[in-house]
């Protein structure tokens, strides 16, 4: 079974503070540290895994991104990935939700697949329509919100997240599937993978290679435009402490200053 | 020209959703209101539609749509806005519209923005609001022409009673195709959370990855309790099954605005901070002292929330006794 898995390289959540540039009106990627989307990790993880339960399977990493998002696809081959597809061009940047779906599922449509992997949404746009428009473009149904996934012979079957609890969800192969993110631990790539990775197979395409119209996608194709970037009332800034042994008590006093006890 | 904005109706317990209330109330003040309602309730929720503004609402009343998630209600949609293209499709942000959106978007190349707090029209522009994190408001506009789509965030806009409103309802003859019968749900399982709900707390004590355990969630809820408080959860958390969805707290979570707001654990990622800044105190505890939390609390604790939620437990209980 082919499993492939999109992946986006974005500004590290866990240190950046996310900024939008006024002039490009777009997100801020120089001068900040970027990391595979920590929610693709745990969506790579879950395709290893069903992978190394399935056996006779593999599992290709497939990105849009510029040439920094190498970076990114080596760490997902040093995860356990089989391979990697990253299509590159100047023409890309600026693309919506809908362009990047469109050659994320020109590449697909030229491999075959029998599950596309994605993360319920990025943690740096957080909009979570590139899955179900790669599944339109494709024609495959979508199973989405996943927290758990069993593949029996011609069809899928997930735990899919609700607000109040779980529904138990079925749909025949091939489909796309998203996995809403930190459901399965992200592995930790071994020295061992990372050295292995340099030789696993990586492919790099531009859109020539997927015969898409370049006016099409990237900021010239775009079905949105920003307007006017403002800024947010801000909160005033509060009083930190470090923890001395007394913080409970410190706290306990901020509450009754303000009658919230 | 008035312009005509639809708002695709979810059912839930065989009533209309009150996020979808929401979006027809806001529909109703940007222009003429319609609304589409599809599942085995349609009818009846149909009837009532009038009460939130909507002039005229579409209704196909089949099981399909509840049984198969998804396709059944794009393809419906689909016909519909490709037979009437209005201006405007609004849908509150809930996992089941957030699907059909997107595939919507694709099928007619539509133009979709998500995450809109507010909206109007400006002559023929549309202008919407989305804020970006902590720091900025974007202000953003489908420039194609045809139908755009706007997702919203939950508790943007609320319901609206419109006294007397009555509106034509609209029987749709729709043949549903099989191929689109894919996507089935073969059971549906609730988790009930306990407590007061977490839209209607006063308090509310939450609890990240920064707890380390699900085990130690506990601690979030003694304080909760101790507090006469809910118990709040961010989006990492309920992803990695400590507790059911019911809990989170963000963007893409519940939206609340409680009196006092205490972030145990959590570094603050622009997900959960957008469903919770709005609070009026916000305390943080949390072991970086770099965690964009702070920059949002009125007071912030650089220390180990295992250690402090259990002292901060017994002070409270301790004040409250005297």
């Amino acid at each position: 079974m082919k499993i492939y898995v999109c992946v986006k390289q974005i500004p590290d959540p866990n240190t950046v503070v996310s900024k939008l540039d006024p002039d490009t009106k777009r997100l801020v990627r120089s001068g900040v540290s970027l990391v595979l989307d920590p929610g693709d990790e745990s969506t790579i993880s879950a395709a290893i895994k069903l992978r190394d339960t399935l056996g006779k399977s593999e599992v290709i990493a497939v990105s849009m991104g510029p040439s920094s998002a190498q970076e990114a696809m080596r760490r997902a081959l040093a995860m356990g990935v089989d391979s990697a597809i990253l299509v590159t061009d100047p023409a890309l940047a600026g693309s919506d939700a809908l362009s990047t779906a469109r050659v994320l599922a020109a590449v697909l449509k030229k491999e075959s697949p029998d599950l596309v992997f994605c993360s319920t949404e990025s943690t740096d746009g957080y909009t979570g329509m590139v899955p179900g428009a790669i599944a339109e473009y494709l024609g495959l149904p979508q199973l989405t919100f996943a927290r758990e996934i069993t593949v029996e012979s011609t069809k899928a079957i997930i735990k899919r997240v609700t607000m109040t609890g779980y529904q138990t969800v079925e749909c025949p192969l091939p489909a796309v599937v998203t996995i809403a993110s930190g459901s399965f631990e992200a592995i930790y790539p071994t020295m061992k993978g990372i050295m292995g990775a340099k030789k696993k197979p990586f492919t790099q395409l531009a859109l020539a290679d997927l015969g898409i119209d370049p006016s099409l996608v990237g900021a010239a194709g775009a079905r949105e435009r920003v307007l006017a970037i403002g800024t947010a009332e801000a909160r005033a800034a509060g009083q930190v402490i470090k923890d001395d042994g007394t913080s409970a008590q410190a706290i306990a006093d901020f509450l009754q200053r303000y009658q919230l006890l | 020209m008035s312009k005509t904005i639809w708002a695709l109706i979810e059912i839930e317990d065989g009533r209309a959703a009150r996020s979808s209330l929401e979006v027809l109330s806001k529909a109703a003040h940007l222009g003429r209101a319609e609304a589409i309602v599809l599942g085995s309730a349609a009818a009846e929720v149909a009837a009532t539609l009038g009460e939130f503004g909507a002039a005229k609402v579409y209704v196909h009343a089949d099981p399909v749509y509840d049984n198969y998630l998804t396709l059944p209600a794009v393809d419906t949609v689909s016909a519909l806005l490709t037979q009437h293209q209005p201006d405007l499709l609004l849908l509150a942000t809930t996992f089941d519209l957030r699907d059909i959106a997107a595939r919507l978007n694709a099928r007619n190349n539509m133009g979709l923005i998500t995450d809109a707090t507010d909206l109007h029209f400006d002559g023929n522009t549309l202008l919407v609001t989305v804020p970006w994190g902590d720091e900025n408001v974007v202000t953003a506009t489908h420039p194609q022409q045809g139908t755009g789509i706007v997702l919203t965030r939950p508790k943007a806009f609320s319901v609206e009673h419109f006294a007397g409103g009555t509106a034509e309802i609209e029987t749709l003859n729709v043949s549903l195709n099989a191929a689109s019968q894919q996507i089935k749900i073969l059971e549906r399982v609730e988790l009930p959370s306990e407590g007061p709900a977490l839209e209607d707390a006063n308090v509310i004590v939450s609890g990240g990855r920064g707890l380390g355990k699900a085990e130690n969630f506990r601690l979030v809820e003694e304080l909760a309790t101790a507090l006469g408080g809910a118990a709040g959860a961010t989006r990492a958390i309920v992803d990695a099954g400590w507790l059911p969805y019911s809990y989170q707290i963000g963007q893409t979570g519940k939206t609340v605005k409680p009196a006092l707001y205490i972030a145990c654990g959590i570094s603050g990622a622009i997900q959960h901070l957008s469903g919770m800044k709005g609070s009026n105190y916000i305390v943080a505890i949390n072991k970086d002292e770099h965690a964009p939390i702070f920059s949002v609390a009125d007071l912030g604790v650089i220390g180990d929330a295992l250690t402090i939620l259990p002292q901060l437990t017994q002070e409270v209980k301790h004040r409250k006794a005297q």
